[in-house]
């Protein structure tokens, strides 16, 4: 199997504006998209991941620039965009690169907010769906559980989870710069998941002392509330929850925007021109790009808040660079297995096997029994003999000329039968 | 009485540079230092303003050098008035700017001493002049706070964090310490205008008389009662608040110097 048919295409903050990113989204229904991306007969497995920040296909192919096309269609098929254009919003990576990017995805490395525990949980159910759907074969399913032991070993060998600063905080450093101190705020969420209970946390740390939770389901914001002694409204409480509140976050799987800005003009007035913070981490954006433009309100999306976050970045490089090797050394492992999938290692690596079983047998046979040189001749023959009789079919059956696919799935049953792979698998 | 002032103006420049130095570098021995200067430099333009006065034997309020320096006194001494309660990141480093340039212009004007023209010799003459460029101090800082306020609004207004984003305090204080010098210098300015206004009517007569220094006071204490009522009954602040300030002081300059220099009245004795 060569390397060079694994491959990963998609776009992430690096390469797309959060207004491209928006569109893409496949936040509802994940149906959709894997029959289309079933129907791009020049891809052979994938793997598909979308997230608030990225949407990338992971997958094997022969025929990298027909799949590569196809998926960008795929990728771009809701938006105006033509080919030229999709290529510069998208990154592809192929062979060890690919590998190396999965891996460095898997452990928050390209997070947007490096270091931050959701990417791996988002890793782990995008490939739930996908080898639910039985779109993952061999390669990919030991590459994905690959990437899962290295972001695990990644966030107990270095700090760079317990020093990930995430998202939340830029934003409380920026709340800071507008409001001095948080004492006495009051916060109000707008949509009530993880990232949403992560931002109150952080925002009580600083002294904000009420948080108000809005959510389209009542219950789950009922329960958020709970957690923070805050209070619990309806979504339809939105804006007259805006006059007594300093901060709002909204993270809603909302289609569209949910607030705009004629609906925050006239609540200023009422607010006596007090300064309202909004932070917009949903992607499609839940907020209104406007609002910006008005007095006294301050509008970040993702992307801004990223800024922020690049200014205290070096004090978690050092942590990085550590990440960094353990991800080029898993890399390489993972491109050893991949070579031992083809045939003659693996044919190689049964014989060679036995060969050391069976000299080990002899050595402990000859031990004790004390042959002649000519018995010993005639044994090590006979031993010999049966071997390759014996190994003889399997080897005819894995030499036979089969489909790749067909081939993969043979060479995988016969490490496995041979236990070849003495720390695979698990 | 010329050395004492050369000494001064050395110690502002001192000053000015060190709070220049530190904003780049941030090093907060710098600002120590800085600080001390300048409470130095204050120190020294006391004394100087002191033997201005031995000098010429009455308050030497009269020539333009002599306002000019002393609008400057009024600037340091706000500011460092300003420093036992509040603390406002960077705030001297632009304070310090304007001392220095206020001093530039007082060390180019004659240092010639006038005579006293008999429609001022009054007992009016210290107090009134003196409260009206007080009031300037107060209204000068919150014109820094306003232009600082502009900068740090930008930045976060644009979300392009440059020099001033961390150097910069946060919004909320800028918007205070803007409302501070006017709840200070508003009222130093009123009771400028109403003591002006007394002596207008015992040196002539009348307490008003529409001469264009006069007016362009009013129209200047309009500016500002605006920007607190508005601030007051509909929470005019922020952005507004800031530009007001601006507009305001740009306001207390011309009636300095507009008024003198473009539009003749009885008050041009000044210069």
């Amino acid at each position: 199997m060569s390397v060079d048919r694994i491959q990963v295409l998609g776009v992430n903050h690096k390469t797309a504006p959060v207004a491209v990113r928006e569109k893409l989204c496949f936040s509802n229904d994940l149906d959709a998209p894997f029959s289309a991306l079933r129907a791009i007969s020049a891809c052979d497995e994938f793997c598909f991941l979308s997230t608030c920040n990225r949407v990338e296909v992971i997958y094997t192919s022969s025929e990298q620039e027909e799949a590569a096309r196809a998926i960008r269609r795929f990728l771009f098929s809701k938006c105006r965009v033509n080919d030229d254009e999709a290529v510069a919003y998208t990154y592809l990576h192929q062979g060890d690169k690919a590998v190396n990017h999965l891996f460095r995805v898997a452990s928050s490395l390209d997070s947007m907010v490096v270091g931050e525990p959701q990417i791996l949980g988002q890793l782990k159910d995008a490939y739930r769906e996908s080898s639910a759907r039985k779109t993952t074969g061999v390669i990919l399913n030991r590459l994905l559980h690959k990437s899962f032991s290295v972001a695990k070993r990644i966030r107990t060998e270095t700090n760079i989870g317990s020093s990930a600063v995430s998202i939340s905080y830029a934003a409380v450093e920026l709340a800071k710069k507008i409001f001095g101190n948080l004492d006495n705020k009051k916060a109000l969420l707008v949509g009530a998941g993880e990232m949403a209970e992560l931002a109150a946390e952080h925002l009580i740390n600083q002294g904000v002392s009420e948080v108000i939770v809005a959510n389209r389901t009542l219950e789950r914001a009922v329960t958020l509330a709970q957690r923070f002694n805050g209070s619990a409204v309806a979504l339809s409480e939105l804006i007259s929850q805006l006059e007594v509140v300093d901060i709002m976050l909204s993270s809603t799987g909302a289609p569209g925007l949910i607030l705009h800005k004629k609906d925050v003009k006239p609540v200023m007035r009422k607010r006596r021109n007090r300064p309202l913070f909004l932070i917009d981490i949903a992607v499609p954006r839940d907020l209104d790009p406007k609002l910006n433009d008005l007095d006294n309100v301050y509008l970040y999306d993702v992307d801004d808040l990223s800024n922020v976050v690049e200014m205290n970045k070096s004090e978690r490089e050092s942590e990085a660079c550590t990440a960094e090797r353990i991800v080029a050394e898993d890399t390489l492992k993972f491109l050893q297995w991949l070579d031992n999938m083809e045939v003659s290692p693996t044919i190689a690596a049964i014989r060679s096997k036995a060969e050391i079983i069976r000299k080990a047998e002899l050595e402990k046979t000859f031990h004790h029994l004390h042959p002649s040189a000519k018995e010993k001749k005639s044994i090590d023959k006979l031993t010999s003999a049966i071997i390759n009789k014996l190994l003889h079919d399997p080897i005819m059956f894995l030499k036979e000329n089969h489909s790749p696919e067909a081939r993969k799935q043979k060479l995988d049953w016969a490490r496995k039968l041979f236990s070849l792979d003495v720390d695979s698998g698990k | 009485m010329i050395p004492l002032f050369v000494l001064t103006f050395a110690t502002y420049i001192l000053a000015t540079a060190a709070y220049i130095v530190f904003f780049f570098n941030q090093n907060n021995k710098i600002r120590t230092t800085a600080r001390y200067i300048l409470l130095a430099a204050g120190i020294a333009h006391t004394i100087t303003i002191g033997s201005r006065y031995l000098a010429a034997g009455h308050t030497p309020l009269t020539t333009h050098h002599d306002t000019i320096s002393f609008f400057a006194w009024s600037v340091t001494w706000a500011f460092l008035s300003f420093r036992w309660r509040y603390k406002i990141k960077n705030f001297g480093s632009f304070v310090s700017i304007i001392i220095m340039i206020l001093m530039i212009i007082a060390a180019f004007s004659s240092k010639r001493i006038a005579e006293l023209p008999p429609a001022l010799q009054s007992g009016w003459l210290p107090v009134h002049a003196s409260i009206a460029i007080v009031a300037n101090g107060f209204l000068a800082l919150a014109f820094c706070g306003g232009i600082m306020y502009l900068l740090q609004e930008r930045e976060l207004k644009q979300k392009r964090f440059g020099l001033f984003y961390s150097r910069l305090p946060s919004l909320d204080a800028l918007d205070s310490l803007n409302q501070h010098c006017l709840a200070i210098g508003f009222p130093l300015m009123t009771l400028g205008i109403i003591t002006g206004s007394l002596w207008a009517k015992q040196a002539w007569g009348a307490y008003w008389q529409w001469d264009p220094k006069e007016t362009w006071s009013l129209i200047t204490w309009f500016i500002y009662a605006a920007l607190l009522h508005q601030r007051f009954t509909v929470g005019w602040r922020g952005r507004r608040a800031a530009i007001m300030a601006i507009v305001g002081f740009c306001a207390v300059l011309f009636t300095l110097w507009g008024v003198t220099y473009l539009l003749p009245g009885v008050h041009s004795y000044v210069g």
